[in-house]
């Protein structure tokens, strides 16, 4: 390494010998796997441990299995209805919340809306599926609402936080000075406070859809039999035997998470 | 109001001596300000209630329950779900032994998620330093590349993690090739995949809030050290990292609290005889069918947790105390 | 080589050496030159200034000293050695930072204790050490308190006795009275003067403050743009500025423009634009050249109502009262400004009023005749 001669030339007040060796280390050791998974999705045998040469075939299969075709509507549904109803629910909170002088119980809402995040989630899916079970044995109905409601919950503190920060980082004398021309609360709101919210709201919605879209342990517990998730078919197959079928699906939900954040952090950029 | 009429009190401290009470026209504006905020937060508070919190506490009455034959609950009051948590009763001699497998997955579950926090901060600590130091431009781009990660499918990490430690997998196929070992080593379905495993999907959980804390490191203060006769390590140990404790800390409860109720990680890559506690509870639920036996281990978990986060609240009070 | 005269360590052995010293940051197209080509050769025992506008070069100067930076040509010398290849924690040179680095986790006496114990002192001689100190600089109250709890002139103190336990061969300092309210940093250069007076260690202190150089210093040096441009004692420097940045940067002064007629030895005559001729002292070559720069400090010139004599005339513009003092503005014939700042007395009582036309009368000897 070549740090072992800096101390005696080219010392650096910022370096520490081997950090950037092992941080470097931890960044592959970080893509590796996630490489490998991708690469075996474009394999054309049906090994997974054995090269066969390049092909689309596996994600053309994933793309015609009936059951991974009903999962993936049945993901984007949960999803999409979840996130946005979590994004209405968390903007509201958000207004409620933030920028105020604090009255009491704030400290307990604060605590509430943060639950799903300090809550391990075993114990909230084996919460919810004791609770969904006496609703379902005593209205039988055995609908998406449960998942819905389960996801809504547990996106609404991941779609708060950043709408939360939007609001902190806003200048509060922009709505002073609109009041001051004459326009109403609502419109103020309309005019104002809502267009400079919005990317902290499309960044929240945005947040809790990935989240949304990934969830393994609280759908697991929650759905009915039939209606899996991507992620739950995945949890299903692996203990069979493993085609890279499921690299394939891997690489789709991997992409669109991907694509998901970066858009998120470029929101976000923006601002600061 | 009585949430409207306690807040008022806040304000009284603006006024001038010997004025405690607010004007009439104050007080009304308050009011209806907190009607306001709290009628904003009520649906989203509701959800959570019913989907979130409320079950909690259905599942806090469930472990008081008898079980049923096939799953569910007998509406009776017993203390058996609790009783089971550490303890069997033997079935010739009915006498009162440990639940040695219990104790087994309790244990296993606070070991490996020890492990895996301190994997974390080895791993992490440098990482987070790098990404601290890297010039304005760069940096955001280290960051990014932690946080995708972060955000991708915690099912499909695991997934990623298993396909490079199975017997067929690049690991073992490196090892043979290099020439250190000669048949593969089994390494997936251990106690030590479940650790790599946790340590590469929680990862970042340590990394980002370290990083925070660094990107707030005064380098001043380690020139100062260097000044003042330090060498690297001492530096490191008395400037750097009581600088940082408070984002070590923070880190460490966020990789720690996941991995003691992690699920999805031990059921894949431990193979169904390692078992952690996330395992055990699902099994109640699932095969063992004893829902009180199940909501008393998950309610014994939470308890864990919450002291693991009382200790982390408390120790950050500390450091915004000493440091203003 | 220019400064050869005024650059000699005569008096007493050398602490610090620089030679031929240069830093680059960065390459190419961005490549910042910070120094060029500096040598200065700091003496024992001295109260150095580093003087000059921000971004000239003095601060680098100072990290090359301490360690924290590297230079990319040159050597850097402590006591005749060279130190260019160690690393700070190697060097027996300590710093006060600007914003003073006090490690906000440890109390006072910890800090100040921080770098004997780095040193691994005995532990009795830490304690005796920082005790002393504290002594020292006032500060035995407040030992037990963290760093963010007192004051920032306290503050100030602990980053002085902090740097200053170790007994460091030289102890460089960062524009440290910066960060003060005026009345603070008035008692501190007064404080600082005496610490040094009082430990014998070399100081070498950065400022950007042209008052703080006069008054503190032994020696200072004035530097611009990655240069030294003049180094002497603060009445050398103000009295005797050797070109124009000098003289603009260190107190007021006022500029005039002339044409060398005759040189004879040390003695040069000059026309300056109002067409009078005056003889003046100059010892440096650059009075060969055909135009010349004049420095004439404001302080130096009386103002006569009859300006027939004088060798220069101008019209009062403005007058402005600063209490102890007075600055007449004047126009000059040939369009310059010209500033008179006269002190004021009980005595005084020829007043001048605006409009009116006025002779400018000054001593030769205080005219200074500029390099460049």
């Amino acid at each position: 390494m070549a740090d072992t001669t800096s101390d005696s030339f080219g010392f650096s007040v910022r370096r520490l010998p081997g950090f950037t060796a092992l941080a470097i280390a931890c960044y592959a050791m970080l893509y590796a796997p996630i490489m490998a998974l991708v690469a075996y999705s474009f394999n054309a045998g049906s090994s997974i441990a054995v090269w066969e040469g390049f092909s689309l075939h596996w994600y053309g299969a994933a793309w015609q299995n009936e059951k991974v075709q009903e999962a993936t509507i049945l993901s984007l549904l949960v999803a999409t209805v979840s996130s946005i109803s979590a994004t209405i629910l968390a903007s509201m909170a958000a207004l409620g919340t933030t920028r105020i002088r604090p009255y009491k119980g704030l400290t307990a809402i604060y605590a509430m809306i943060n639950q799903p995040l300090m809550v391990p989630e075993i114990v909230t899916a084996v919460a919810l599926l004791i609770v969904f079970a006496i609703i379902k044995s005593t209205t039988g109905y055995q609908g998406l609402i449960y998942l819905i409601s389960a996801h809504t919950a547990f996106c609404i503190p991941f779609a708060y936080l950043p709408i939360r920060a939007r609001l902190e980082s806003m200048d509060l004398s922009l709505e002073v000075a609109a009041a001051d021309l004459y326009a109403t609360p609502l419109r103020t709101f309309k005019l104002i406070t809502l267009p400079l919210l919005w990317p902290g709201i499309i960044a929240g919605m945005m947040l809790a859809f990935v989240i949304s879209l990934d969830d393994v342990v609280i759908t697991e517990f929650v759905k009915a039999p039939g209606q899996d998730t991507l992620p739950t078919y995945m949890l299903g197959q692996l203990r069979r035997v493993i085609t890279p079928e499921i690299h394939a699906i891997s690489t789709a939900l991997l992409s669109i998470s991907i694509i998901m954040v970066s858009i998120f952090f470029l929101l976000n950029r923006k601002k600061s | 109001m009585s949430i409207g009429g306690e807040s008022l009190s806040h304000t009284t401290d603006v006024k001038p001596q010997g004025t405690p009470r607010i004007s009439g026209y104050e007080a009304a504006a308050r009011k209806a300000e907190v009607h306001r905020n709290i009628l904003l937060t009520i649906p989203a508070l509701l959800v959570l209630v019913l989907a979130a919190s409320g079950p909690l506490l259905v599942m806090l009455l469930y472990s008081f329950l008898a079980p049923g034959d096939y799953g569910g609950v007998v509406w009776q009051p017993s203390v058996d779900g609790w009783f089971r948590v550490f303890l069997t009763r033997d079935i010739f001699d009915d006498t009162l032994m440990l639940q040695d497998a219990h104790v087994t997955i309790f244990w296993r579950s606070i070991k490996l998620s020890s492990m895996t926090t301190v994997l974390c901060i080895l791993l992490g600590f440098p990482t987070a330093y790098f990404i601290a130091t890297r010039s304005d431009q760069t940096r955001n781009l280290w960051l990014f590349l932690i946080t995708i990660p972060f955000w991708t499918n915690l099912l499909i990490r695991t997934f990623a993690i298993m396909e490079i430690i199975r017997n067929e997998g690049i690991v073992n196929n490196l090892l043979i090739f290099v020439g250190v070992i000669d048949v593969p080593v089994q390494m997936l379905y251990t106690d030590f995949a479940i650790m790599v495993g946790m340590t590469y999907v929680y990862l970042p959980l340590m990394i980002l809030p370290l990083y925070a804390s660094m990107e707030k490191l005064d380098f001043g203060l380690v020139e100062a050290g260097y000044d003042l006769y330090a060498t690297r390590f001492r530096v490191l140990r008395r400037v750097i990292l009581p600088l940082v404790k408070p984002g070590l800390v923070a880190g460490s409860i966020l990789v720690f609290i996941p991995s003691l109720g992690a699920y999805v990680t031990p059921r894949v890559l431990g193979g169904g005889k390692n078992m952690m506690l996330g395992n055990l509870i699902e099994l109640q639920f699932g095969q063992g069918q004893n829902w009180p036996l199940g909501a008393a281990l998950s309610i014994a978990l939470l308890a864990i947790v919450m002291v693991a986060l009382i200790v982390y609240v408390r120790t950050a009070q500390r450091s915004t105390q000493a440091h203003g | 080589m220019r400064h050869s005269s005024t650059d000699t360590a005569s008096g007493g052995t050398s602490a610090i050496e620089a030679v031929n010293v240069t830093k680059t940051f960065g390459s190419g197209d961005e490549a910042v030159h910070a120094l060029k080509d500096v040598s200065v050769t700091i003496r024992e025992n001295e109260f150095f200034t580093l003087l000059g506008p921000s971004g000239c070069g003095k601060t680098t100067l100072l990290r090359l000293i301490a360690g924290f930076d590297h230079q990319t040509e040159g050597t850097i010398l402590l006591h005749g050695e060279d130190i260019s290849l160690l690393p700070p924690f190697k060097r027996p040179v300590n710093t006060v930072f600007q914003n003073y680095a006090l490690f906000p986790h440890m109390t006072v006496a910890q800090n100040i204790g921080f770098g004997l114990e780095m040193l691994r002192k005995p532990k009795a001689e830490i304690e005796n050490t920082v005790g002393g100190m504290l002594r020292l600089v006032k500060m035995e109250e407040l030992k037990t308190r963290r760093t963010d709890q007192i004051s920032g002139g306290q503050q100030q103190r602990v980053a002085l006795a902090r740097a200053l336990a170790p007994r460091p061969r030289v102890l460089l300092l960062d524009e440290p009275l910066s960060a003060l309210d005026y009345k603070l940093r008035k008692d501190m250069q007064i404080e600082l003067k005496r610490l040094q007076l009082e430990t014998g260690i070399t100081f070498i202190f950065v400022t950007h403050d042209q008052e703080e150089a006069l008054t503190m210093s032994d020696r200072l040096a004035v530097m611009n743009a990655g240069r030294i441009r003049q180094i002497g004692t603060p009445r050398e420097i103000y009295d005797h500025p050797a070109e124009r940045f000098v003289a603009d940067f260190i107190g007021d002064t006022n500029f005039l423009t002339a044409d060398l007629l005759s040189a004879d030895g040390g003695a040069i005559s000059v026309r300056l634009t109002s067409g009078r001729e005056i003889t003046l002292e100059c010892d440096h070559p650059a009075a060969a050249s055909r135009h010349l720069t004049l420095a004439v400090r404001p302080e130096q010139v009386r103002l006569t109502a009859d300006g027939s004599a004088s060798p220069l005339n101008g019209v009062l513009e403005n007058i402005v009262y600063f209490g102890t003092d007075t600055h007449y503005h004047l126009r000059l014939q040939d369009g310059g400004s010209f500033t008179a700042r006269l002190q004021n007395s009980r005595e005084r009582q020829e007043l001048f009023a605006e409009g009116d036309q006025l002779g400018i009368v000054f001593d030769p000897e205080t005219v200074q005749v500029l390099r460049d």
